[in-house]
């Protein structure tokens, strides 16, 4: 059983680093797994993404068409992977920056104000953690407290006083996704 | 010891520094250049010898003088500095020095793109530079095996005086997966018998890949194909998977091969009796391993990031005794896992309904050049 999960955004908003501390965090909750980037002539402002498989045993195919769950914090992301996602998977995105309706209606949808929630824990650059943290708060794939830790050691150092914000965002968008799930069960 | 999580590129450095690589020269290339980063690093730290060359031609000459003192030298570059290479190459070839050289390859020909690719097969099997030889070629499909292959690169290169090539592409080199890294090995600072290590109390040695006289050239060429045979003889390396009972077959190396393992689990799935034969030595070709499987099934598909050159190593050993269908993506493009289903399914229905008429296979060999 493997679960593939793509994760997309402009360049700069931490699409990859998102993707990695899901790795690590699959790693040492034991998984097999893999990530690997879009690696084109990315840059600032372009959209960069990356896909992580989750299993396990030995990951086969490390990227996917048809994903099981995605996170889009911008519409370019949207427009790209709102019709690849598998039937009955799961998009996550971004509506600070999203304002168009969907037109899956058999896919789980969530939209995130990450932007809001990242500028309330002191960054914008704290959007793909937040999106992270909803991700993991509606699709378990890894106990949010691996992210957390994964944030810890991997968190590079020039960024080391943005430790706290991260956790904070973290659980702040897990806090979120949490809550419109329990919304929209009670109808 | 504990998993870490390992860029490819990085995790193929490393290995080689533990596998005790004494120097290291190289130009940078994407999608390679994260090894030759890791290695401007570490190899300093270290106290060993790294350079970054004006060109690959410089590097894979550097890589030949080091090897000549009987060094533990390697270089890495990706598809177009490893034409730049061949020249090189075929010299460290025609002298017999050890060295392992890393192609993490990408789309091609000419500039191309940074994309992976799998179009240096023929480059890198059929000889790697002018004259008659062949390096090792080892084709690892995941960044674990990547490491474990490297490790062990440096002994063959030595233990054979052969050229050791690691062919990689972009999406092995770029993806991150866990790793469990190999020991740090000690560096013997014991020369070969050969090596041109300064003229004390010895005969001078020389090292040449030149031979005026045509009988000496042809005594030398004869005796590397001694030893080429006895390379092929020893050293063919392949994985199979889910083959025992299998009716159907893919070939496939490489990150292709990964992929193909997730279409055969899902054609598995479907109830579709498939293998999976992955070549890890590209040159020597386990032809007897893919041969012996080949005569238990009915039909086999091959699928490459490149317009079909295993393919053709693939009908050498098929024969014509069953049908081959191929699948090859090119310029970058990566196939994905259905896609391959896809050419499985195609293979089984296309079987099931021949035999249900006069048992003959209109299933002929076909290209699918998408």
């Amino acid at each position: 059983m493997e679960t593939s999960i793509i994760i997309s955004g402009f360049g700069g908003q931490g699409a990859l680093f998102a993707g990695q501390l899901l790795a690590y965090a699959a790693m040492d909750s034991g998984k097999e797994v893999t990530w690997i980037p879009s690696y084109g002539p990315e840059m600032r402002g372009g959209t960069a993404h990356c896909t992580v498989v989750i299993g396990d045993e030995q990951i086969g195919a490390p990227l996917v068409r048809n994903p099981d769950c995605v996170i889009a914090m911008n519409l370019p992301s949207v427009d790209k992977y709102e019709s690849l996602i598998k039937a009955g998977g799961r998009l996550v995105y971004d509506s600070t920056l999203i304002k168009r309706a969907l037109r899956r209606d058999d896919i789980a949808a969530t939209s995130v104000p990450a932007h809001d929630i990242a500028l309330r824990c002191g960054s914008q650059q704290l959007v793909n953690i937040a999106m992270l943290g909803a991700l993991i708060a509606l699709c378990p794939l890894v106990e949010l407290s691996a992210i957390e830790q994964a944030l810890r050691t991997h968190l590079p150092q020039r960024h080391a006083e943005l430790l706290r914000p991260n956790i904070l965002a973290l659980h702040a968008g897990a806090a979120y996704a949490e809550e419109r799930k329990v919304a929209s069960s009670q109808g | 010891m504990a998993r870490e999580l390992w860029k490819g590129n990085e995790a193929l450095a490393e290995a080689a520094i533990r596998a005790g690589v004494e120097a290291f020269f190289g130009y940078p290339i994407t999608p390679q250049t994260e090894l030759l980063e890791y290695m401007a690093r570490r190899m300093p730290e270290l106290g060993r010898a790294f350079l970054q060359a004006e060109s690959e031609i410089a590097a894979i000459n550097m890589v030949y003088g080091a090897a000549c003192a009987g060094a533990r030298a390697m270089t890495s570059s990706s598809s177009p500095g490893i034409s730049l290479m061949q020249e090189g190459l075929s010299y460290i070839a025609g002298s017999e020095t050890p060295c392992v050289v890393v192609d993490i390859m990408r789309g091609g020909p000419g500039l191309g793109n940074i994309q992976p690719g799998q179009a240096d097969y023929f480059q890198l099997t059929r000889s790697a530079g002018h004259g008659d030889f062949h390096p090792l070629v080892l084709a690892p499909a995941t960044v674990q095996e990547a490491v474990d292959l490297t490790y062990i690169s440096f002994d063959l290169a030595f233990q054979y005086r052969t050229i050791v090539i690691i062919a990689g592409d972009g999406a092995l080199g770029q993806m991150m997966e866990p790793v469990e890294m190999p020991p740090m090995r000690e560096i013997s600072q014991e020369r070969p018998d050969w090596a041109l290590t300064g003229v004390d109390d010895r005969p001078p040695r020389t090292i040449t890949s030149l031979y005026l006289d045509a009988d000496e050239l042809e005594r030398t060429n004869l005796r590397l194909q001694e030893k080429l045979q006895r390379v092929a003889a020893n050293e063919q390396r392949w994985e199979s998977y889910m083959t025992d009972d299998a009716e159907f077959l893919v070939v496939a190396f490489g990150t292709v091969a990964r992929i193909a393992r997730s279409a055969v689990r899902t054609a598995r799935a479907a109830g579709i009796r498939v293998g999976l034969f992955r070549p890890i030595s590209l040159w020597p070709y386990p032809a007897a391993a893919l041969d012996q499987i080949v005569s238990r099934v009915q039909g086999v598909l091959v699928a490459e990031m490149n317009a079909g050159q295993m393919l053709e190593d693939v009908r050498m050993i098929v024969r014509g005794r069953v049908p081959i269908r191929f699948l090859g993506r090119m310029g970058g493009v990566i196939p994905m896992p259905d896609e391959i289903a896809a050419e499985i399914s195609h293979i089984a229905r296309v079987n099931h309904r021949s035999n249900g008429s006069n048992g003959k296979s209109p299933l002929s060999e076909r290209s699918t050049v998408l």
